[in-house]
Formats: structure tokens, sequence, C-alpha cells
């Protein structure tokens, strides 16, 4: 993916519901909310599980593993982000943990892309101040 | 359960036509389409005492009452996104019914062709809802930030769990456009498309094609509800409520829900419809004409599935070839044209088409139109209305 230089980059907000997954980047960890009370894993965070209502909540480390769910290419600027140079894909992952998160995927064309491709996470250090999970095509051995 | 199921009646009606650039404010585009709707129906300024306004409009209910000269409102309040037309009519009905208020206007008025686009959110992010941040914080890092890349995923997972084919939208924006091209108010009157124009379009956001999406225009609408008592006073027979319902639920944002077990089914649109259809005492098989929310083509089928017009999946053998929604087919939809063949007005419009068919004043009229269902916001918060005679 080229970022357009001089457009500003869309950072993400950060509160405290969901500090330690935005912050763990950093450390190029990628991490999921889990409810110490029933076990669910929880993505995007929340200030409470909604399975159990507990808001005693722990944060895991993920496997870093996951399969496309869904996938799109910009291909239109005027339908896109203007500070990422189209055509780009984002793509929605469903990771080993049973969540979904919203990414981008590198070093594969969109003739190449299809649901259910196996990816693994890496980090894309954007800037100084910012560094994102984004994915890779993952070899599965047979 | 006691409902406001035929205590509330729709008995004027505004749209203007749609413009790229109309040169008026927005608050001026909302005056002049209550105007309309207060002629439509025979009321003046002094009658309306309850206003419902959508959440994103710049023009808010006190400019309008200072603007037209309202000295009697005592009901207002407000809903938000997609399925607001269906929302705000509802919660007007809803003052009505319980006495809160007794002739309430709805409106809404957005300069998306020239000034202001609706996407992203037309609010600085310093007024940004909680449900706004936490869709644009896991999203828009990654470029994800028009409806078009957020429905084109959707669009792509329902492709694959239905096994639809490239090109299989394409009916239902030819549809659109057909009967948009024999309304008069129409941004695409005597433009009609064939799908070798919808087969050259230029991808978008891949699967999606231009002639999947609206486009934007600036535009407003009003409409106004009283009781059937009044009513009887008024210009036009009464179009009578028969059902109002919204919906959310567990992960609905505007125009994605990701998170949740089954990202195709709109379960939103669905536990509305089910409300829906319960409160008017009707099933799908019962309604004459539908009024879908048609900003994305892929919406349409997946709410003739969500609201139980047909089996899950199935949406999209249902439009066909345009068959069975064109007028004179089984059940048509959006008959002047809807977001992609009239012009968008965030569904506003469908209302207003809905209310046509019902007194018999639509162009396409639909034959024995008695019961019709109008649809706002897939793909996110939802709202609807089952309208009668």
């Amino acid at each position: 993916m080229e970022y357009v230089k001089g457009v500003p980059l869309l950072r993400p907000y950060i509160d405290y519901d969901n500090q330690e997954f935005w912050l763990a980047h950093r450390e190029e960890k990628l991490v999921f909310q889990k409810c110490t009370y029933c076990g669910k894993i929880i993505h995007r965070p929340k200030p409470m599980c909604p399975a159990c209502l507990s808001t005693d909540m722990e944060w895991i480390e993920s496997t870093g593993l996951g399969t496309i769910y869904s996938w799109t290419t910009f291909v239109y600027d005027r339908a896109a982000y203007p500070g990422i140079r189209v055509p780009y894909i984002v793509v929605l992952v469903e990771m080993s943990e049973g969540v979904r998160l919203v990414s981008n995927i590198e070093d594969v064309t969109s003739e190449e892309m299809y649901i259910g491709m196996p990816v693994e996470v890496f980090f894309d250090k954007v800037s100084d101040d910012l560094t994102l999970p984004k994915f890779r095509k993952r070899k599965v051995k047979k | 359960m006691k409902s406001i199921k035929n205590k509330v009646a729709i008995v004027g009606i505004g749209l203007s036509g749609f413009s790229k650039d109309c040169k008026k404010t927005e608050l001026r585009m909302a005056c002049e389409a209550i105007k309309d709707a207060l002629d439509d129906a025979g009321l003046t300024p002094r009658d309306i005492d309850g206003m419902i306004k959508q959440t994103d409009d710049s023009a808010d209910e006190h400019a309008i009452t200072s603007a037209m000269g309202m000295p009697n409102l005592t009901f207002y309040g407000e809903t938000r996104w997609a399925g607001a037309p269906c929302g705000m009519v509802m919660q007007a009905a809803t003052g009505v019914a319980a006495g809160a208020c007794h002739t309430a206007v709805i409106y809404r008025a957005v300069n998306g062709g020239s000034g202001l686009r609706s996407t992203p959110s037309m609010r600085s992010s310093g007024q940004l809802s909680t449900a706004d941040l936490l869709h644009w914080a896991f999203h828009s890092p990654f470029g994800l930030m028009t409806e078009q890349g957020a429905v084109a995923m959707l669009a792509e997972r329902y492709m694959y769990e239905y096994d639809i084919k490239k090109d299989q939208f394409g009916p239902i924006t030819v549809t659109c456009r057909q009967n948009g091209a024999k309304n008069p108010n129409s941004a695409y009157f005597k433009k009609p498309i064939t799908m070798k124009d919808y087969k050259e379009s230029k991808m978008v956001t891949d699967p999606l094609r231009a002639l999947d999406c609206y486009e934007k225009f600036d535009a407003a609408a009003a409409f106004i509800v009283t009781t059937p008592e009044r009513a009887k006073y008024l210009n036009h027979p009464p179009v009578m409520i028969l059902g109002a319902a919204q919906g959310s639920v567990p992960e609905t944002e505007n125009m994605c829900g990701y998170y949740r077990d089954d990202v195709t089914g709109l379960p939103e649109m669905a536990v509305m419809g089910k409300r829906l259809f319960k409160m008017a005492g009707v099933k799908p098989k019962d309604i004459k004409f539908a009024q879908l929310d048609d900003a994305y083509t892929p919406l349409v089928p997946m709410q003739l599935e969500a609201l139980g017009f047909c089996k899950k999946g199935k949406g999209v053998n249902f439009c066909g070839d345009g068959k069975k929604i064109k007028a004179g087919g089984r059940l048509p939809v959006n008959t002047a044209g809807g977001s992609l063949g009239e012009g968008h007005i965030h569904g506003m419009n469908h209302v207003i088409e809905a209310v046509h068919q019902i007194r018999g004043t639509a162009t396409l009229q639909v034959k024995n139109a008695k019961i019709g269902l109008v649809a706002t916001g897939a793909g996110g918060p939802a709202g609807g209305l089952i309208l009668g005679r």
C-alpha cells in the first residue's frame, strides 16, 4: 500500500475501553479482549461483556492467524480515502480466536484474492507514532 | 399489545426536485418542502404542534419554527441514520397517537450534491457519537471510510455465501432507472439504462459498480401526520399508518455489521420487520408494493430476505431479470425509481411514493395498491412502515 504524502493519516480514536488494543501494536502484538468471567473473546473492545455483562476483562495475545472473511478493492479514488493510492485492498479477517477485524493485505493482487485465504498478521509502522496490524498471505502445510 | 395501528394518518407530502447545485440553504430547502406538504394537506404553520427531524440535518426544529412562523410547537425530537425516514414517521405518529401533539411534520433537507457530503459524517469530529467513534476508529485507519467500500465487503460475502454471480445485481438498478425514467420529478426522467450500460459502468469498490450506488443530490422532503378525525377535513383521503417500527441489534452500525455471526442477514431489518408485520396484522403476501432502500443494489435482495418476501439467499433469484419487481410484477419495487432511479434524499422519497400509491396518484400506479411497505436503513439502523387506506 502506498500512502500519499501530505494527506493526514487517519488515526484510531483511543479511549479507556480500547486503549490496550491500540497500544499493543507499538510492541508488535495483536491483542483481543477476553471476559474473565465467561471467557468470551471480544472485538471490537467493549466496556462490558455483551454475553454476561461482566466488566472484568483481560487482554489475550492473538495467534495472529486468520482467514479472509470478505474483502474489497477500492478502485475509484473518489470513493476511497485520499491518503492511500488506489487501487488498495481492505479485508475483513476472521481470526482463529473467532473474532473479526478490518485491516489491509499486502503483497496480494485483487486477482489473487479469495474468501477463505489463510493470512497472518504483521505490523506496519506507518509513521513514528502509528503502527497498524496488517496481513499477508500465509502458507498452510498440507 | 396496544399499538398505533390505524390511529394516525399521513395527510400531506412535499418533495423538491433533485439538483446537483440548488443554490439554496438547507433551511430554505426544508421550509419549501414543509410548505409544499402543508399546502398538499390544506394546513397552515399554525396547525403544526409536533416536529421530528433527522439528527444530521443542519436545519433544526427551532430554525424551522422561526422561519415559518410556527407558534404552537410543543412536541419535537429526532432520530438518525438511513432508517430515519420511517423512524421519524413512527415517532411523530407516536406523539399524535399518545396525544402529545395533534399534527406533526417530518422533514429532511440535504445539500448532498453541492454542499456538505453526507459521508463521512457531516458532524465535526468533536460532535461524533460513541457509535460513530467505534465505527471510524476501527475502519478508517485502513482506508475503509466510504459507504461504497463498507457495502462492497457485505456484497462480496453475500455473493460467496449464496453463489451469486457477477452482474446479478444489475437488473435491480435497471428496474429502478426504468421506473424513474417515467417519473417527471426524477433526476433520471427519460434516462433509462440497460444491462449493457450496467456492465460498462466503472468499478468503484469491487464488486460495486458506479450504477450499483446512488448519486448525491441537493433535495428535500416533508410529510405531515395527524389524527384520522382531523384528516377527514383535509385535502386528500388519509393514508393510514398500519404498522411502524425501527430496528437496532448488537453490532448494528451504518452500512457495516461485520462483527456478527451473519454478516449478510440484516438482522436489524429482520427485527424491525417482525414487529412491523405483527403490528399491521398482515403478511408479506398481502403487500401490493414495496419501496425498499436501494442506496446500493445488493441491499435490495438482502431486504427481501430479511423482511420475509423470500427465503434466505433467494433475494437475487426473486429480483431475477426484474420481472417480479417491475410495475405489474408480483411485488413492484421502487415504483418512482427510489434512490437509484429517482434521486437520493435518504429514503424520504420512498415514503412519498408509498403515499402516492395508496392515494392512487402515482405515475406508475400499481393496481389495487391498498397496502404497501416502506423500508429504510438497509445495512444499518432500520425503519419501516406499512401504509394502507
